[in-house]
């Protein structure tokens, strides 16, 4: 059974790698939705029957795999409730990204269009082997074959120069990480014996934590290279914004919602080795807000809608490898969860946009979309909101929970830390609401480009009667109208880029649904504070413990009265009636309470700011920007870090490759040894040659010599 | 009294004399001949011993070196014939052109 969740999506790829090339648009695409939505469903079975058996994990072994001496690695399939809340998410969010690629590719020619398909199916049949894994070899299949997929969708359009490049680079990091997952492989398995995480956990459990450096802080330090190379963090994040050169929704599936999240999933996977290596969850824990703060200062200034959003999941994985670091692996998990659904909407929002606007990626050139785009608009608006952190949406459950573990932790150096979690949100709040009010509200500020279309755009001066715009938010800033001939919305016409228009009904439909879903994925970890259970933790609990450790999980007996969500952050006095006994980690409510608050006014407080600069004032941001003219350079040139690893790294390989390798090495070295050798044969030849002079009689004198020589040597 | 050795220094003698005619003669007849009384000087050494052991084994190899040498004077012989068509001259000198 476990076995058909991958295995579904493989058919999948195997049909539209095979025959996609003779198969028409609507068959191919209509095979690579069913195998997805085929394991969606088989996944939510397996889950089904995991709950409800009340087991702590489901196994399946396929065949032996490897098989050599103390090495025995069967290829073994795991269904925990970790696996299980992430096959849900992988599937679930992969179908809805199938559905909305059927629309958003329909212009690709029917070859491509399969070559599509089969690789995203391909992608997910990886990512479930990856997350499925019982060991760590099976879980390197996976982990190799994303990033082989990865490497394919980002160079999708390969015939662009600039995509070939970035799947390459993409490829080259990943590879830089998985070098530091297998030796992590490697040792664990020389220490520990074994590779089956299980096996490991229980091992590992049976051992004090390590104060010093020792053999699992190298360990686990080297899978965490591995987590850094494929979940975008420093040093390695830099292939992330590169890779939206690939298609938006493979954007939004892979590098958004489910591969990046890899590096968090198996940190979690690891949970009792990386607890017993405080060491590495200390920098797990620098190098997580390290980078969320960086990337959100990058994603402040960036023109490309589609790079900001991936500066933001940069720093939206750094929060979760915050929470990793600070030991809270439920609150990781929980915001991989939240974040999936909000950037999946959020990039494919951005889809939405990019196709109504033929390609057009660059936010200075957008504006005004809101009444031409209503559906994108909304449920845009309602991702920035929950990636914001507004309450009641499911970024902020999550990402208040990870700024709260923060703030109690026992992590060195947590206070910085949390106060740099913070000012990251703030920073979420304005760069996100910036994109918002940059591209949907406002003025058109110009008529993008349309390659597709030859004939003249008419002004058309009717104003749009079939779209009227659903009534405005309380507390939101109203929009600055359009101008008349920008406002009608030519609805219902795929395929013919004149006016924008809206997303045909494959691209609305998974819109909507990752709209509700980032409303509503919060309140399966409502935190006790608020009156909830937190059952998402609860439910994750047992997958972060050893198998022989006993679970303790004391379920919340005195359910408190349900306070409503949004009242309960006026109710601080109300705390304690939401404080509940589960486990000692729970900390005072109150603080909770306060914290929350906090960091919904620095939501509001970042959304405010925004509004002011790029809504009331955009001269204002200007003028800012021109007085800090160095500081914007440098967040607009991202740090010069990519000038900095070409310079330091990149330049150097090459210069090295080219003169001592090549010219050197190879050129020199290797060519000159077998050039050489055939030079001095030739050269011996042509001087032994001499000794053939034709003549007879100098043959018999030599032959004489010889006689005389061999006859000599028996004779004396 | 005539000695083994007398025999064998005479073979030697013999066979010295025919290595300097096939060295230093410029006629490739001369040298055939030449060859011919190294291979005698040979057969003498063979039948002297021979005799001087009591066997027959000496003057059995006798007749072979004889057979053929028959054979090789015939096939030399047809050779120095056609090279001499071939170059009107005899010296061996003269036919270097098979070389490096």
């Amino acid at each position: 059974m476990l076995l058909l969740i991958p295995l579904l999506p493989l058919a999948g790829f195997l049909v539209n790698a095979f025959a996609g090339r003779r198969l028409p648009k609507a068959v191919s695409g209509l095979v690579g939705c069913l195998a997805m939505i085929g394991s969606f469903a088989v996944s939510s079975a397996a889950v089904w029957g995991l709950v409800s058996s009340g087991e702590h994990a489901v196994e399946q072994t396929v065949f032996s795999w490897l098989s050599s001496h103390s090495l025995q690695v069967p290829f073994a399939l795991r269904l925990d409730h970790l696996s299980a809340l992430m096959i849900l998410v992988v599937t679930g969010i992969g179908s809805l990204i199938h559905i909305y690629s059927v629309g958003y590719m329909h212009e690709e020619p029917d070859g491509e269009y399969a070559r599509y398909f089969s690789y995203l199916n391909l992608f997910a049949a990886f990512m479930l082997v990856l997350v499925l894994g019982a060991s760590f070899p099976v879980m390197f299949i996976g982990w190799e074959g994303v990033g082989l997929c990865s490497y394919l969708l980002i160079g999708f359009w390969f015939h662009k120069h600039s995509a070939a490049d970035a799947g390459k680079k993409a490829f080259v990091v990943n590879r830089i990480g998985d070098f530091g997952f297998i030796l992590g492989m490697l040792l664990i398995f020389t220490t520990f014996g074994t590779l089956d995480f299980q096996g490991v956990a229980a091992a590992a459990a049976t051992r004090a934590p390590e104060t010093a450096v020792g053999v699992m802080t190298i360990a686990t330090m080297l899978l965490f290279v591995g987590a850094t190379g494929k979940s975008a963090q420093i040093p390695l994040y830099v292939w992330l914004p590169d890779a939206m050169e690939g298609p938006t929704p493979v954007s939004a599936l892979i590098h958004a919602a489910t591969m990046v999240t890899a590096g968090v999933y198996m940190i979690g996977r690891n949970a009792v080795l990386f607890e017993h290596a405080p060491i590495t969850l200390a920098i797990v824990a620098g190098i997580g807000v390290a980078t969320a703060l960086m990337a959100g200062t990058i994603g402040l200034v960036q023109h490309d809608i589609k790079r900001v959003l991936a500066y933001s999941t940069v720093s939206q994985l750094g929060f979760m490898f915050l929470a990793m670091g600070v030991g809270s692996f439920a609150a990781g998990i929980f915001h991989l969860y939240t974040h999936a659904f909000f950037k999946a909407l959020l990039f494919l929002g951005a889809g939405a946009v990019i196709h109504a606007l033929a390609g057009e990626q660059d936010l200075r050139n957008m504006g005004g979309l809101k009444r031409q785009l209503p559906i994108t608009y909304w449920t845009f608006l309602i991702g920035a909101l929950a990636i914001a952190g507004v309450p009641g949406l499911a970024g902020f459950f999550s990402k208040d929970e990870i700024l709260f573990r923060t703030f109690t932790a026992a992590t060195p150096g947590h206070t910085l830390m949390w106060v740099l979690g913070v000012v990251t949100s703030l920073l979420t709040a304005i760069y996100m609401f910036r994109l918002v009010f940059l591209a949907f509200h406002g003025e058109r500020r110009h008529e993008a480009p349309m390659p597709q279309q030859s004939e003249e755009e008419e002004p058309v001066t009717q104003v749009s009667g079939t779209v009227p715009p659903p009534a405005l938010a309380a507390g939101h800033v109203p929009a600055v109208h359009g101008s008349d001939h920008h406002a009608a919305a030519q609805q219902g016409a795929p395929g013919h880029h004149g006016m924008p228009h809206e997303a045909p009904w494959s691209m609305a439909v998974p819109l909507i649904l990752l709209a509700a879903g980032s409303v509503l994925a919060g309140y399966a970890g409502l935190p006790h504070a608020l009156g909830g259970s937190n059952r998402i933790e609860q439910f994750l609990e047992p997958a972060f413990h050893a198998p022989t450790q006993a679970v303790e999980i004391v379920a919340s007996a005195a359910q408190p009265p349900i306070v409503p969500v949004a009242l309960g952050l006026q109710l601080p006095g109300d705390a304690h009636a939401g404080e509940v006994h589960a486990g000692e980690v729970h900390a005072d409510a109150a603080t909770e309470l306060r914290l929350m608050a906090l960091s919904s006014g620095i939501a509001f407080a970042g959304i405010g700011i925004a509004a002011y600069f790029w809504l009331r004032r955009r001269d204002a941001a200007a003028a800012v920007a021109d007085r800090m003219r160095p500081l914007h350079r440098l967040l607009l040139d991202k740090y010069y870090v990519d000038e900095a690893y070409d310079a330091l790294l990149v330049q150097p390989l090459t210069t090295l490759s080219r003169t001592v390798l090549w010219r050197g090495v190879d050129a020199g070295l290797v060519d000159g040894a077998v050039n050489g050798v055939g030079l001095a044969v030739g050269a011996g030849s042509d001087a032994l040659r001499r000794a053939q002079t034709g003549s007879v009689r100098t043959y018999a004198a030599m032959f004489f010599a010889g006689v005389v020589v061999i006859v000599g040597h028996y004779l004396l | 009294m005539v000695s083994l050795n007398h025999y064998l220094i005479l073979s030697a003698v013999l066979f010295s004399i025919g290595t300097a005619g096939v060295f230093l003669r410029r006629n490739l007849i001369t040298v055939l001949l030449s060859i011919e009384v190294m291979l005698n000087a040979v057969n003498l050494t063979f039948i002297s011993v021979g005799r001087y052991l009591g066997t027959v084994d000496g003057q059995i190899i006798v007749f072979f070196v004889m057979t053929v040498a028959a054979a090789e004077a015939a096939v030399g012989l047809a050779l120095v014939i056609a090279l001499f068509r071939h170059r009107e001259t005899l010296n061996p000198d003269a036919f270097t052109s098979l070389k490096w």
